[in-house]
């Protein structure tokens, strides 16, 4: 391959780089003063899916959480630096919380369905945000983009906590998808799933990142080798390194990370 | 016992020993309570069983023994109980709530819930004075149903807010993070979450205060619960008696057969409470089922 050729793929691939959704500017999380998260800051792009990994207690999640705001609901919690979502500081006093978490939805480490029926774990969500339309459509579309359509369809009546713990994570990812959201986050949403289930979601985010953005937090690597488009490296409250997936994997910039996906830490 | 020594063999066997020796004394602390009760309930049943009759539930109060009844004081209490509900279930409900959801953990929530435990260790009778000071005399509602009911929601409240707490914290806290994940403002995520994961906990704390509330005696004296009423309150602003009241006049007569009469009522003072009880284990179960 030549230089020139590799210059134009180079400059093809920047034409093609999507918008950023979310733009990180220097954030800090910090728990009663003591900082969990330290002046990260990066773009998380549309339709891509982005890996947050670090070994435990570096401030994945919690930086994952500052992204629609369920720090808030943590005590002692302040925010400093800017997110950005659609130009608009998610932090900025005239910003309504509920509408920033009506807009970028969440799927949660151990599956947390409401304990009612499938049907209406799907929609609650959309009928209190003023939903009008066919609420049957929607339950079955977004059972559908979960890949628990089939699994389900027979039963939608029965309580949801009847489902296996893989099947539960689905519907919760279904729920979330119900709202249509423009980001879905995702906080280790595989750590308490058997194989199997694992890979059908992994297989399952695969399919959704056409339609949606995703920011998904893994303390499993390999995961995030497969199913990541970026990743993010983070250690003790500070982005090491944020980068493709294939370049933080097969040729790290900085040692640390290459320590950490290697296995040599962590 | 091959793979043990003999020592180990020996000590296994004294630790087995303690263990039998303890599982009978719990076992006997136990069945000593339960025969007690059954003792309790037998001298009851006997004295008072042949006094319930139709006569008896159908009759006033009165200065012979064989034409005194319960009907007065029957429904005064069914009355007192549907008041004390309608006024402490929303009140103690909403406490709760507001303390477990909505106030934080700031200096104010916990000087409430501070008073809120002292409250629910004072004893009755400062209530009776309460209601008395309060109900009768400053709001002037006289000696009258709503004033023993408005006394008896007080004294039950605390006990209806702590344990209304207690069932709304047992509500994992991943139901509110995935309701408020979704857009749902906090009061959403309560009204359609928290409360009825909570509520077969909170019905249990509220059917023990109201169980507690027919019981009671001290207070209603105060307040001037009358002894004998020869009439049935048609409002809540009717003076009335109750079944304790009742119960506790006719102990304090000489004659023996107002003794009998004395167990009869506490037969049905006892069945009223069993029948409560029941009622709130039956909604608790319907409403599990439904979670489930």
């Amino acid at each position: 391959m030549s230089t020139m050729e590799n210059a134009d793929l180079v400059n093809d691939r920047k034409k093609i780089l999507p918008p950023a959704v979310l733009d990180l500017k220097e954030v800090s999380v910090l728990y009663s003063g003591k900082a969990a998260v330290k002046k990260v800051s990066c773009q998380i792009l549309r339709n891509r899916i982005t890996a947050i990994i670090g070994p435990s207690g570096c401030g994945k999640s919690t930086l994952l959480r500052s992204l629609n705001r369920m720090n808030d609901f943590v005590d002692g919690v302040t925010i400093e630096g800017e997110i950005l979502f659609a130009d608009q500081n998610l932090y900025g006093i005239e910003v309504d919380p509920v509408q920033v978490r009506r807009r970028i939805g969440m799927v949660f480490q151990k599956p947390n369905p409401f304990p009612k029926s499938i049907y209406n774990n799907i929609a609650w969500g959309p009928s209190i945000n003023g939903y009008t339309g066919s609420m049957d459509e929607l339950v079955e579309r977004s059972l559908s983009q979960a890949a628990l359509w089939d699994e389900v369809k027979d039963r939608l009546q029965e309580s949801a906590l009847n489902l296996s713990g893989g099947q539960q994570q689905r519907l919760c990812i279904a729920r979330a998808l119900a709202m249509e959201p423009q980001v879905l986050l995702m906080d280790e949403p595989c750590s308490a799933l058997d194989p199997i289930s694992t890979s059908r979601i992994e297989d399952l985010l695969f399919e959704l990142k056409t339609h949606y953005t995703i920011v998904i937090v893994t303390h499993n690597m390999q995961q995030a080798a497969r199913i990541s488009d970026y990743t993010a490296f983070m250690e003790m409250g500070i982005m090491i390194e944020f980068g493709e997936t294939d370049q933080i994997f097969t040729r790290p910039n900085i040692k640390r990370t290459e320590e950490y996906v290697t296995g040599r830490f962590g | 016992m091959a793979f043990i020594s003999e020592q180990e063999y020996q000590n296994l066997q004294h630790r087995h020993r303690k263990a039998r020796v303890f599982q009978r004394c719990c076992a006997a602390v136990t069945w000593a309570s339960v025969f007690l009760l059954a003792v309790l309930l037998y001298q009851v049943c006997a004295d008072g069983l042949g006094w319930l009759d139709w006569q008896f539930f159908n009759s006033f109060p009165s200065r012979f023994p064989d034409r005194a009844g319960i009907k007065s004081a029957l429904v005064g209490t069914l009355w007192m109980i549907a008041l004390v509900a309608v006024f402490s279930i929303p009140v103690g409900i909403s406490s709760a709530l507001y303390l477990e959801e909505f106030a934080g953990k700031g200096k104010f929530a916990k000087f409430v819930e501070l008073n809120i435990s002292n409250l629910s260790g004072v004893p009755s009778i400062v209530y009776g004075i309460l209601g008395l000071a309060i109900f009768v005399r400053y709001f002037a509602l006289e000696r009258s149903l709503i004033s023993g009911a408005l006394t008896m929601s007080l004294l039950i409240l605390p006990t209806i807010i702590i344990a209304g707490r207690e069932a709304i914290r047992g509500v994992p806290m991943s139901i509110r993070y995935a309701a408020l994940s979704l857009g749902a403002t906090r009061w959403q995520t309560t009204w359609a979450h928290v409360l009825p994961a909570s509520f077969p906990g909170i019905m249990t704390g509220v059917i023990l205060a109201l169980s507690r509330a027919i019981g009671e005696t001290a207070p209603l004296i105060l307040i001037g619960a009358m002894t004998f009423v020869a009439f049935l309150p048609q409002g809540p602003m009717d003076s009335f008696t109750a079944l304790p009241i009742q119960i506790y006049n006719w102990v304090s007569r000489p004659q023996p057969e107002f003794h009998e009469l004395a167990a009869a009522g506490i037969i049905v003072l006892l069945v009223v409470l069993l029948l409560m009880n029941a009622t709130a284990i039956y909604i608790r179960s319907r409403t599990e089922r439904r979670l489930k």
